[in-house]
């Protein structure tokens, strides 16, 4: 009954176990891997787990307020170094412990070769309601 | 009492209604699954017909359509011999439920099988009545992970068999996450695990449910009292006592005294016997802190837990100054929740600013909802704009 944000990035975790990037996959590769990530959110409405889930495009910008009655500033594209994130999904678990080894399943989705990737992704528990008993 | 209410039905009473319906369908052998979906569905068949033709007996009316629903369900897997057996079979409709059935129930749905979050929700359904829909409201989540949640809660309970299920101390541990989830959304799950705590008290008779039904009301009555207009935590000390409900403090420590006269104590028992010590007091300083720490050594001799521990080092430190509740805080392992808070505190009140200002930051990084992190960033902004003792 805990929500935790499971995050998925293009670039800035740390190199996964098999790094080839997406682009030097077989299309194949790729089908295989989107229905990979397709069938772990099944799984998980079916588990009662699922709360939601995302893709982000790569593409987007910095932006700013700069000042009453001017227009927003922006700034970009994405500078090549820049953490950028390809996608979340949110599930509601019992436990940290369940949401590491759901984690674990998601990074097994298959790269290139239909190897597992490895991937490294971040898992953050939400901030909850407060208590009502804190005594 | 026809079911309605100016015309439209009274959904209070049908909430009231479907738990009671639910066990009688058990009880005449139904399955668990089929029953709850039957009863549903005769609770839809009120809505529609209700408001035009109000039934005489609402309960006899429901049990009678979830009846025939259930049968109907069951008509196409069935032959129409065995249909025609079972509806030959049908007792007749009437006041049915009995205490015995309603406790099956909460015991039911509290099984051991049952993951927690599985539990409440199939408790909040079950017994409270509350629909997929409410359920997901309250929780933040959508309806079809609910309604999954609810689904395979189901089939663990069918597939343990008939006879399991939990005890009452496996049912007042889910009541008490309920209590414990507070509110968000449409559904106040404070007051709808009152709601099923009352109940409960009112088919079995335990020292322990009164326990947690008084601490229930005694925490739920500083509700008003919690958060300020902006929505920001007000901590005990801090709180406007005028606005607890005095109301549920007279209700809560009536029924705690009446559970302690049984000389069977219990945690929630023990809890509720703090809380009420609080509740006693007009001003923060009036709390009797040496009873509270007298209470809090009881509920470590019931139940010896870190936690336990970290909250008698606070109730030491409000007892016997703030180096005391350090000593208390002394042994227990830092990386528990709470406590930097605790040990921020502590310092606060031994005049060491810095050491208690760094200790709240560090609290805040930890913390785990967010309006207890606004709180605690504020208290170390606090000490770190104003050097020397704090308050």
């Amino acid at each position: 009954m805990a929500k935790h944000l499971l995050l998925k990035h293009y670039r800035g975790a740390p190199a996964g176990v098999d790094d080839v990037p997406m682009d030097r996959w077989t299309p194949e590769e790729v089908t295989a891997h989107l229905r990979y990530m397709d069938e772990f959110a099944d799984r998980l409405r079916a588990t009662g787990e699922y709360v939601d889930g995302q893709a982000l495009a790569p593409t987007g910008a910095w932006v700013r307020h700069d000042g009453e009655g001017r227009p927003p500033v922006t700034d970009g594209p994405f500078a090549e170094t820049k953490d950028l994130v390809a996608g979340w999904m949110v599930i509601d678990v019992d436990s940290w412990d369940r949401a590491v080894e759901l984690a674990g399943e998601l990074s097994a989705a298959p790269g290139a070769g239909g190897r597992p990737l490895h991937e490294w992704l971040e898992v953050h528990p939400f901030l909850t309601a407060p208590p009502t008993v804190t005594e | 009492m026809d079911g309605t209410v100016d015309g439209t039905v009274d959904e209070a009473l049908l909430r009231r209604l479907v738990p009671e319906v639910l066990t009688v369908l058990v009880r005449r052998g139904a399955g668990f699954a089929e029953a709850e979906d039957a009863a549903q569905e005769a609770l839809l068949d009120a809505v529609r017909s209700w408001p035009r033709d109000p039934p005489r007996d609402p309960k006899a009316w429901l049990v009678t359509v979830s009846w025939r629903r259930l049968v109907d369900a069951t008509r196409a897997e069935d032959a129409r011999r065995r249909r025609e057996e079972r509806l030959q079979a049908e007792p007749p409709a009437g006041p049915v439920t009995s205490d015995d059935d309603t406790l099956q129930l909460y015991f039911l749905c509290a099984h051991p099988a049952l993951s927690p979050s599985s539990a409440v929700a199939l408790t909040l359904r079950a017994v409270g009545g509350l629909t997929t829909r409410q359920i997901a409201q309250a929780h933040l989540v959508p309806e079809a992970t609910v309604a999954q949640r609810i689904s395979r809660a189901k089939r663990t309970v069918a597939q343990a068999g008939p006879g399991g299920g939990g005890d009452v101390a496996t049912v007042l541990r889910v009541l008490y996450l309920v209590f414990n989830e507070g509110y968000s959304g449409d559904v106040d799950l404070a007051a709808e695990a009152i709601r099923l705590t009352r109940r409960l008290a009112g088919v079995v008779d335990h020292p322990e449910v009164a326990g947690l039904l008084a601490l229930q009301l005694l925490h739920h009555a500083r509700r008003a009292a919690r958060t300020d207009a902006g929505g920001a935590l007000v901590p005990l000390a801090q709180q406007d006592r005028g606005r607890w409900d005095t109301t549920l403090v007279a209700e809560g420590v009536a029924v705690l005294q009446a559970a302690l006269t049984r000389d069977r104590l219990g945690p929630f028992q023990a809890q509720a016997a703090i809380a009420a010590l609080h509740a006693d007091a007009r001003r923060a300083e009036e709390t009797d802190w040496g009873q509270i720490v007298e209470w809090y050594d009881e509920l470590l001799r019931l139940e010896d837990s870190p936690v336990v521990r970290l909250n008698r080092a606070v109730a030491v430190g409000e007892a016997d100054g703030g180096p005391a509740g350090l000593a208390a805080l002394a042994g227990l392992d830092p990386s528990l929740p709470r406590y930097a808070a605790v040990s921020a505190h502590l310092h606060e009140k031994c005049g060491d600013t810095a050491t208690a200002a760094g200790l709240y930051a560090e609290a805040a990084r930890r913390a785990t909802n967010a309006p207890e992190r606004d709180h605690l960033v504020r208290q170390s902004a606090r000490l770190n704009r104003s050097p020397g003792p704090g308050r």
